[in-house]
This record gives structure tokens, sequence and C-alpha cells, in this order.
């Protein structure tokens, strides 16, 4: 089955962005696949290399570019969500890219499930 | 062509989420696609009259409802059990809407292809 995936939260203050990269690794694992991860309201901050956890802790930023360095998963920061919050090309992790929310809605079309992690 | 359905849940203020909603509803009418909107729980908040958010220094954004319709976008169903714990009644609301049991609204999502809750 085609999957794509909404986070809406920021990493380390929520759950979702870990429930959401556990949900694509499971399906992927199960052999479907997941098109396009799309991220809005504070879910943009998963994007930021700038992102330093403590060294025992997940690096949940590294952990989305890992995915779709692997499994060529399309990684999507909404624009004008990334923009209210300071994120921008500059500070884009690997495998990240800014577009519009046409993005969102597209994965909506052409997936057929569209899955939400959020609050 | 896909039905989408978003639900709203959250009062029109205090978080983005109602905002940034709205914001993929009006993308998402330009890719011509059957849209409805829900309003649940403190989101029928959001269709209030009299919004005036002068005092909270953020942009008041319900006469964006009443644009609505120039985006072919007329299915608003609001559930009746949130409007009335909450005293409101559909004269209470800025733009004409269908009123609808928890139950029903529970079929009609069931019947959706994309459900995104805000």
């Amino acid at each position: 089955m085609k999957f794509s995936l909404l986070v809406s939260e920021g990493p380390y203050t929520h759950q979702a962005a870990d429930t959401a990269w556990q949900f694509a690794n499971a399906a992927i694992a199960k052999g479907h696949e997941v098109k396009r991860v799309f991220f809005y309201h504070d879910g943009v901050y998963n994007a930021t290399k700038l992102t330093e956890p403590p060294q025992d802790d997940r690096h949940v930023v590294n952990r989305w570019s890992k995915l779709a360095a692997d499994h060529q998963v399309d990684l999507v920061v909404c624009v004008a969500a990334a923009l209210r919050r300071g994120i921008k090309d500059e500070v884009l992790a690997a495998g990240f890219r800014i577009s519009g929310l046409g993005q969102l809605v597209d994965a909506g079309i052409k997936s057929e499930r569209l899955v939400t992690f959020g609050d | 062509m896909k039905k989408f359905m978003f639900v709203n849940r959250r009062a029109p203020y205090g978080t983005i989420y109602a905002l940034e909603s709205l914001e993929v509803v009006l993308i998402a009418a330009t890719f011509d696609q059957d849209c409805s909107l829900v309003f649940l729980d403190d989101g029928v908040y959001q269709l209030a009259k009299g919004q005036d958010t002068k005092a909270i220094g953020v942009k008041n954004f319900s006469p964006t409802w009443r644009a609505l319709d120039d985006y072919d976008i007329n299915k608003l169903y609001v559930e009746r059990e949130s409007l009335e714990a909450r005293g409101l009644s559909e004269d209470d609301l800025v733009v004409p809407v269908e009123v609808m049991s928890a139950a029903q609204i529970g079929e009609l999502m069931a019947s959706q292809d994309v459900v995104l809750s805000f």
C-alpha cells in the first residue's frame, strides 16, 4: 500500500515525530511504500540541521534524513509554516525540501492512506 | 476526485491549528477535490459571530469563512452536541451550516477518502 504521513508537532516536545518515523519504518519493513512525509505546524522543526540533542538521546532530524536516503521518501516542509518559524533552505537537513501546502493535498490524492501524527 | 474532510476541533485562537487548517482548505479548493469541513468540540467557536482579537494582538480570520463559498466549498457541518454544550445555536455562526449529530458526522467521516484533523 502507498502511504503518506502528516507530522504536525515538533520533535522532543511531542512524540508525534517519533511515532511517525517508527510507523514509516514499520510500513517499509512490511513491503509498503511511504511516498511522502509532510511537515506542518510545529512539525517543521523536524527539518532543521541545527538540532543537537544530547549524545545519549535519539537524533530525530538525522533519522528522517536517513529514512529519505535509504528509501527515497520525499520529506516536504510547508513553506508558510516554516517561514513563520524561521525554518529556511539554509537550515534544512539532508533529504528535506520546502514546498507548498499543495504537496499535502497531492499526497492525499496520490496515496492510498494519509496518516496524521499530531496532538 | 477524492473526498477530503477537514475536522476542526480547536478554538480559533490560543493555538495556530485553526488558522493553519483554514490555509490547507483554501489550497485544497484549488485542486478540484470534494471538500467538506466539520466543526466539533471547541472548533465550533471558529465560526462564532462577533470575534474581536484586538486585545490579544492576533489576526481575526473569521471573515474568511464567508469567502469559502467563492472557492466552491459549501459543505460545512457542525456537531449539534458541541454547539449545545457551549450554549450556541446556528444563529450564532457567521455562515450557513448543516447541524448534525455526532453519529451522523461519524457516518459522513467513514465515507471520506482523506480526513485531516486539526
